[in-house]
């Protein structure tokens, strides 16, 4: 079966990212980019159902800039047959990056989709439910473990308090949890191999797909600053402050 | 103008995220009707129809909403809600599985785990792991929007007296069949609700070391929680994760036990009142938000914690 696969381009997740004075966003100039963590999970599970003999291609698609190719790379370099680009400079939402799937889906016919459940710059969770309902198909949210045996997908969920099993005709949309796997790195070899790799590149005019935003940011701003504590010496000057200066206990 | 409100509930109780996103209903202002979804949930219902300021509860007590399968209870939503301006759930599991879907279906967009109601299409909202405060506005005629629990006080859960009506038939979409669930048992508080919060990292060493944590906890009357680093080498099963892709938290206390800080686990509880760090790495970047501190040895520290407590 044919597996896809959408990446997202983000500030890599070790950066400590700054409000921009004008508070109109965050500081993206000459920031370290990188695939989104939960992506690079779909990615690997993906790769994994290949291994397995139960996926035959995986298709990677990215929704963003010009520079987005290099992380489809990335995914290519991972196990990713192929990429598709849609190309915008323009900022994205969830509902639009959907719309645009749900369009590639209907050309391309997988049988599973695989996302990260979310993008750790606009932290949304909505991008893989969303496509779920367009397309019709039933989802498999927060995954910690896949299986895909005798035309369904086997997916058990993390929720709050536990864990959830639920089984989803395919085709099917998951969105990959934390634990569901280690991803693993790309080798040089297979680096240069995924630069011979077929690479589509679109634009969402090319899938008749309005993307204007519905939802403006009016602006961004730095979180609250908590003010600076300070340190204690001993257990029992501790329990005092507590008791007595900030009356928790 | 009315505000749907998604209840989150066991078919028995209502859990407490309810209120929070009641809360946040009222901010926005207008009628605030109450969706009971479930089976045999008429408990639930009567519980709901108590709220304060609750003016009308939906029930929609059907086998297909059973167990809050996304597939079935996007389409009752979507379909209730063309009558509202506001649909609102908890940003809990159970909320973000299904309102981007019911969104969707409803073709709006969402927006997520708002904290702060500034008006009626205008949202605060944490992004970036909560390093940055975005405020966006909504042009779409329908608002879903998720609710972070900790961003709004619960109201009271008593005191209303909301009409209960069911709704029509349900419609199974019969995609997703539920197949088991486990869920971990405690005695302690749930951990979103929790007054005070006790969690352990990496430095804990091992998940018999936890036991230190569960005699504090239980002591203070405290849920237990961790950072992923405790869950990932397996010391805690994954429901106790405080933190971006774990649970948020705004406890009156936080004591962070063997926790260095990353900014991942920053996102999820440093809105807590007051912060606790005992780590023996003064360096640690946990001490640039605690407001006390104390460096030393955990396995020293705690267990004279719990005796003068």
């Amino acid at each position: 079966m044919k597996a896809l696969v959408a990446v997202k381009r983000v500030v890599d997740y070790n950066v400590k990212v700054r409000v921009k004075a004008d508070k109109t966003g965050v500081e993206l100039a000459n920031v370290k980019m990188a695939i989104n963590p939960f992506c690079e999970i779909a990615v690997e599970e993906a790769v994994r159902l290949k291994e397995k003999g139960i996926v035959t291609e995986i298709v990677v698609v990215s929704v963003g800039p010009k520079e987005a190719q290099e992380q489809i790379r990335t995914a290519m370099a991972l196990g990713a047959d192929r990429g598709i680009l849609v190309e915008t400079a323009e900022e994205i939402q969830p509902l639009a990056v959907a719309k645009l799937l749900k369009k590639i889906c209907d050309a391309e016919q997988p049988q599973l989709v695989i996302l990260g459940k979310q993008a750790i710059d606009g932290d949304n969770n909505q991008t893989g439910q969303m496509l779920a309902a367009l397309a019709g198909y039933a989802q498999g949210t927060f995954a910690a473990v896949l299986k895909v045996e005798g035309g369904k997908a086997v997916v058990t969920r993390e929720i709050d308090g536990g864990a959830q099993t639920v089984e989803l005709n395919l085709p099917a949309v998951v969105t990959t949890d934390l634990r569901l796997n280690e991803p693993r790195y790309a080798a040089l070899p297979n680096i240069m191999k995924a630069k011979k790799k077929p690479l589509d590149v679109k634009t969402p005019a090319d899938f008749g797909v309005d993307v204007t935003p519905r939802i403006k940011t009016l602006k961004v701003e730095p979180p609250a600053e908590r003010s600076a504590g300070i340190k204690v010496k001993t257990v029992e000057e501790l329990v005092a402050k507590l008791k007595n200066e900030a009356k928790v206990i | 103008m009315a505000v749907l409100v998604y209840a989150e509930h066991d078919n028995a109780s209502l859990k407490g995220a309810t209120l929070n996103t009641v809360a946040a209903a009222k901010a926005i202002g207008g009628d605030v009707h109450v969706l009971v979804a479930g089976s045999n949930c008429q408990a639930a219902a009567q519980a709901a129809a108590q709220i304060a300021g609750v003016s009308k509860v939906l029930v929609a007590d059907n086998a297909a909403y059973a167990n809050q399968l996304a597939e079935n209870v996007s389409l009752l939503v979507a379909e209730l809600g063309k009558g509202y301006s506001h649909i609102l759930a908890a940003a809990t599991t159970t909320g973000k599985n299904f309102a981007p879907r019911a969104a969707a279906l409803l073709d709006v967009g969402q927006i997520s785990e708002i904290t702060k109601v500034i008006s009626a299409d205008t949202f605060e909202r944490p992004i970036y792991a909560g390093n940055a405060i975005a405020t966006v506005q909504s042009s779409d005629s329908i608002k879903v929007i998720t609710v972070r629990a900790t961003g709004f006080d619960a109201v009271a859960a008593t005191g209303g007296s909301a009409a209960v009506e069911a709704v029509g038939s349900a419609t199974d979409a019969g995609t997703s069949k539920f197949v088991s669930e486990e869920l971990a048992k405690s005695d302690r508080p749930e951990l979103t609700a929790a007054k005070i919060v006790v969690s352990g990292g990496r430095g804990m060493g091992n998940g018999d070391n936890f036991k230190i944590l569960y005699s504090l906890a239980d002591k203070l009357g405290a849920a237990v929680g961790a950072s992923r680093a405790a869950v990932d080498a397996g010391f805690v099963p994954n429901d106790m994760q405080v933190g971006q892709t774990g649970k948020i938290v705004a406890p009156q206390l936080y004591v962070a036990v063997g926790i260095s800080g990353a900014i991942q686990h920053l996102a999820g509880m440093k809105d807590s009142k007051v912060i606790v760090a005992i780590n023996k790495d003064e360096e640690a970047p946990i001490f640039s938000v605690a407001d006390y501190g104390l460096v030393g040895d955990l396995f020293d520290i705690v267990p004279q914690l719990e005796k003068l407590v």
